[in-house]
This record gives C-alpha cells, structure tokens and sequence, in this order.
C-alpha cells in the first residue's frame, strides 16, 4: 500500500497564461500595466516584485513606442504574453514596428554618472534598468515580428513550488 | 502634470502632485519645472512623496530640471517612495542627487 506521504505544497496558483494587447502610443505602457496587474492578481506578489515587473514593461513598451513604432510615425499594435513558470514569469513582447538596429538588445551597461553634473546623460538609462532586472533577455526578428523575452524572477511562493 | 510650489525664505519647495513620472508625462514635468524655477532661491527641494512611479524617461526629466538650474541653482529630493527609491539607487543617481527620506529631513539638513 502506498500512503501519499508527499510533503504539503502552496496551491498552484491558477495563472497559466496572461495574453495583454494594446495600441502604440504615449498611454501604451500604463495600460498594459493596468491589464497585466489584473491578469495576475491571483498571484501572491509583493510590492517590490510588481514594482520591478512595472518598470520593466515601462521600458520595454517605451521603447517599442519610441523605436519600433517610431514615437507616432507608425502605428500599431503591442502584444504580451505572460506564463506563469516554476523559475519566475516568462513575459514575450511582440510589435510590428521597425526591428532593433543590429537585431540585437543594448548590452544595457550602466550609464557613466562620475561626471561634470551638466554633462549627465538624460537618457540611456531604459536599458541598463531592463538588463538589470529582467533574466533572459532576448530579441528576434522573425519575418516582420519583433520578438522580445524576458524572464521575472519571483519569490517561490508566487511561483507555488 | 501638477506641481505645486511655495518658497519659505532661502529655499523653493517644489511637490509633485501626480503619482506618476513616466514617459506619458516627462516633457509636461520638464516643463513645469521651469516654470515654477523660472524665478527663486538658489536651492530648489522637489518633494516626490506623492510619486509611486519613475521610468527612465521621468528620471531622465529630473536629471534635466537639475541641470537647468545648475550650475547656480540647486536641486534636492526628498519623501523618495521604495520603488522610486529604488530606480536612483540602481543607476547610482543617488551618488549624483541629494535625497531625504522626508520633506522635513531635507529643511533640517539643506536650511540653515
């Protein structure tokens, strides 16, 4: 006979899958946000986790409005998809927007603040944060698709294991 | 984006009265700010206690602000919430800016 002796796990949060689409523009990244905060509410994330989550997709669909989409010179849409996976959530962005220079992401280095105070950069930060917080990131342009992924790390009890 | 501003002797008190800094609204902050800096003291207090949101670009409109009062003028932030905190932290602002925890730290350290 065999007892099921098998230690007691959290419950499995029920998030599978959170699909987001929105269109290219300055209000892009807050609503995505708004979407993505609801699709994972069942989630036991902490503030800091959100926190971190929200600035990433900032960048990231920033970025896309900036770039891909050529801040208003193109239109289109921004889809996300989020899975909920044992090493954190796995997030892909995809656009139809014009794809990355050298169909790769910026190595994101930090950016140099030792300097003259009027010298500091205004920009160049969006990348670093990006890199910084996310794992795994990884860029693909496939046909007219710009694909890009990401990886969150979570808590293990947001992931349920 | 609304600011709100009051000088008390020395020092101009500049609070930002939306909870956000982000891309939507970085150019309407910039802005702002020069206008509410246009005339005032030499050292400028920016309360972000009511912001619980900067991206780059919002960082990138603060660094802007500073610069334009520089190299006379002064810019200081105070009432940093955790996740604003955290974004100066993470690409070393926090070597570049004076940040307090709160409004009344940054009088009794920066006001004679």
């Amino acid at each position: 006979m065999v007892l099921n002796d098998s230690p007691v796990h959290p419950a499995q949060p029920s998030l599978q899958k959170v699909r987001v689409q929105v269109d290219s523009g300055p209000m892009a990244a807050r609503q995505a946000f708004d979407l993505l905060k609801r699709g994972l509410a069942d989630l036991a994330l902490d503030v800091e986790e959100l926190g971190a989550i929200e600035l990433v997709l900032a960048e990231v669909v920033n970025n896309i409005v900036e770039h891909a989409y050529a801040n208003g010179q193109r239109r289109g849409p921004i889809h996300l998809c989020c899975r909920l996976r044992r090493d954190g959530l796995h997030f892909e962005f995809t656009d139809l927007g014009l794809p990355i220079p050298g169909k790769s992401t910026p190595l994101g280095l930090p950016v140099n603040v030792d300097v003259d105070l009027l010298d500091l950069p205004e920009g160049g930060y969006g990348w670093f944060l990006i890199q910084d917080l996310a794992k795994d990131v990884a860029y693909h342009r496939r046909g007219q698709v710009n694909h890009l992924s990401l990886r969150m790390a979570l808590s293990k009890d947001a992931c349920g294991i | 984006m609304e600011l709100s501003s009051k000088t008390e002797g020395q020092v101009q008190i500049v609070a930002v009265l939306g909870t956000r800094i982000d891309a939507a609204v970085a150019i309407e902050f910039k802005d702002a700010m020069r206008a509410e800096t246009a005339n005032g003291p030499d050292l400028v207090i920016l309360d972000l206690s009511a912001v619980d949101f900067i991206d780059s670009s919002g960082l990138g409109a603060i660094v802007a602000a500073m610069k334009h009062l520089a190299p006379q003028r002064r810019l200081a932030l105070a009432g940093l919430t955790p996740t604003v905190d955290k974004v100066f932290k993470l690409t070393r602002m926090d070597s570049v800016f004076s940040l307090y925890p709160t409004l009344d730290d940054a009088r009794n350290a920066l006001v004679a």
